[in-house]
């Protein structure tokens, strides 16, 4: 029975050291990860190209997802003010809504499932296929070279993209909620232009940028750690992906609560 | 007397005939290549491990390794699969750091460089890794051009005519604008083999260079390797699988078992060795002190 309940503790111990290891390890690569992004030599050119694989090339994801959030979210707001006759604030409901909630966290989502799970297959590969290593024995530092560039590269796009999102939402409520259910054209901007502040803008920008952070370090720690053949970058990428989308939400909910 | 010493041109150093044919077109001149000992060799030997280990979950891969690897000369280190090879190569690299020991770029002891010092002891190293490890999103001509635009000042005209010769020299003058899945296999290591050279190392490790391929390809590969060693006299570090094949392409032989080095000499000596292992393994029997896994 003691020897029993030693076993489970025993296991518990060990199970707690290696979660406390592996924070330690992945707080370790995003210092060193960021401090090569901001220590020259600047690598231009492969933040450029980064920037756009995940940003341009996630455009057109983007702004198909914002255009029919905004529609839903006018359709939903629609019905729901009107029982209380204030379908003029429709405006100012779907664009806090985009603004201050669903444009970071949705865009941020959008860019994980493309360009996150893809950057760590891509780097997952690479350790495979020893090319990181390659990178190490020609004198060339595989965490500048590759996962740097990439920080860069979220951290400029994801707040960009994030900004798209919301202007497309806003003119895909303007659709539903003006062009088809017959809301007043000078309502929906007006009210809106009167209910928005910059700090709601900022808060978003401030989610936008912390959610890139996420995911960049997510997915870049999760390529660049792979082991196990094929296998491995596949369970990499399903886990970069699950880790970094759970992480935006429950960030999300901690941001709003101090943004608030 | 060193292996090598005192041989006469187209002898290798088991006094047998030496060199690979090789045909037409597979990246080597019909000429076989035969190996003699650089005659510039200074005496000391230019890598050392001194007394590495290394335990791998729990198992002790390297159970404390002591050699020497001779400059410009080709050694060849062999052994069953799982005797630690390929980690030697990481260790001498600085890939992997040792749990005990050190290993030696002539007194640099490379585990105690920081990061930036190690870059820089790693620019005098060019490695092959067995699987090429080229960049997908690379041409091959990216690939051998990418040390010389990432660690020399060298300008795209200077950078164009230094990958062509090479290229040239490898046979794949006309591969420059392939992909490396475009590639047969014999044409990656060749394209790899290109870019470990590229940067003039003093250095080349060759982590089973030939395994997987077919004869001629695999005979082209060593003859590649040779005239490389010809003409740049650069010390070489190969693991290989292909007994007896690889005793006429080096000057010196570590074998490896257990993570130990359990032999070292010059191909005749490790030909003629009556240590049961080192039997076993040249002679490739199933049954003797090796135990198949």
């Amino acid at each position: 029975m003691t020897e029993w309940m030693f076993s489970i503790v025993d296991s518990l111990g060990a199970r707690a050291v290696d979660a406390v290891r592996h924070l330690g390890k992945m707080g370790v690569f995003l210092g060193a990860s960021l401090a090569r992004a901001v220590i020259p030599p600047y690598r231009v050119r492969n933040v450029v190209r980064q920037i756009h694989f995940i940003g341009v090339k996630s455009l057109f994801v983007i702004v198909l997802t914002a255009a029919f959030t905004g529609m839903v979210l006018a359709l939903q707001g629609f019905y729901t003010l009107r029982k209380f006759g204030s379908e003029g604030l429709l405006g100012p409901a779907v664009a806090l809504s985009l603004i201050r909630e669903l444009g970071p966290v949705l865009s941020a989502l959008m860019v994980t499932g493309r360009a996150g799970s893809a950057l760590t297959a891509e780097i997952g590969i690479m350790r495979i296929g020893e090319q990181i290593d390659s990178l190490e024995t020609m004198g060339i530092d595989p965490i500048r070279f590759l996962v740097a560039p990439r920080m860069l590269g979220f951290l400029l796009s994801v707040p960009l993209l994030t900004a798209i999102f919301d202007v497309v939402g806003i003119y895909g409520g303007y659709l539903v909620g003006v062009k088809l259910l017959g809301v007043n054209a000078g309502a929906y901007f007006g009210q809106m232009e009167a209910s928005v502040d910059l700090v709601d803008i900022t808060n978003g920008v401030w989610k936008s940028l912390a959610f890139a952070l996420l995911i960049a370090w997510v997915c870049t720690y999760k390529g660049y750690f792979t082991s196990r053949g094929a296998e491995g970058v596949s369970y990499a990428t399903t886990s970069a992906v699950v880790v970094s989308s759970v992480l935006v939400l429950v960030c999300d909910y901690f941001l709003t609560s101090v943004l608030l | 007397m060193r292996e090598g010493e005192g041989m006469q041109k187209g002898e290798n150093p088991t006094g047998e005939a030496a060199g690979t044919h090789v045909p037409d077109g597979k990246g080597g001149s019909c000429e076989p290549c035969s190996l003699e000992p650089y005659a510039g060799e200074r005496p000391e030997p230019i890598l050392r491990m001194v007394g590495v280990e290394k335990t791998l979950d729990g198992r002790k891969v390297l159970d404390g390794v002591t050699l020497e690897i001779p400059r410009s000369q080709i050694t060849a280190i062999i052994g069953l699969s799982g005797a630690g090879k390929s980690l030697l190569l990481k260790h001498m690299i600085g890939l992997m750091k040792p749990d005990r020991g050190q290993v030696l770029l002539e007194d640099i002891d490379i585990n105690r460089l920081s990061r930036r010092e190690l870059y820089e002891v790693r620019k005098r190293f060019g490695m092959l890794f067995q699987t090429g490890a080229l960049f997908d999103s690379l041409t091959v001509f990216e690939n051998v051009a990418f040390p010389l635009r990432e660690n020399t000042g060298l300008d795209e005209r200077e950078i164009g005519e230094k990958v062509h010769r090479i290229l040239r020299n490898v046979g794949l003058e006309e591969a420059g604008a392939k992909y490396p899945d475009e590639l047969s296999g014999g044409m990656v290591r060749r394209a790899a083999l290109a870019r470990a050279v590229v940067m003039d190392p003093e250095i080349i490790l060759f982590d089973e260079p030939t395994t997987g391929l077919d004869p001629i390809i695999r005979n082209s590969i060593l003859n590649l390797i040779c005239r490389t060693y010809h003409e740049h006299h650069f010390t070489m570090v190969m693991i290989s699988h292909d007994l007896p094949d690889i005793f006429q392409s080096c000057h010196h032989v570590v074998v490896v078992h257990n993570g130990k080095v359990v032999e070292v000499g010059t191909p005749g000596d490790i030909r003629n060795s009556i240590n049961p292992i080192v039997r076993q393994l040249v002679e490739g029997d199933i049954f003797g002190p090796l135990q198949l896994m």
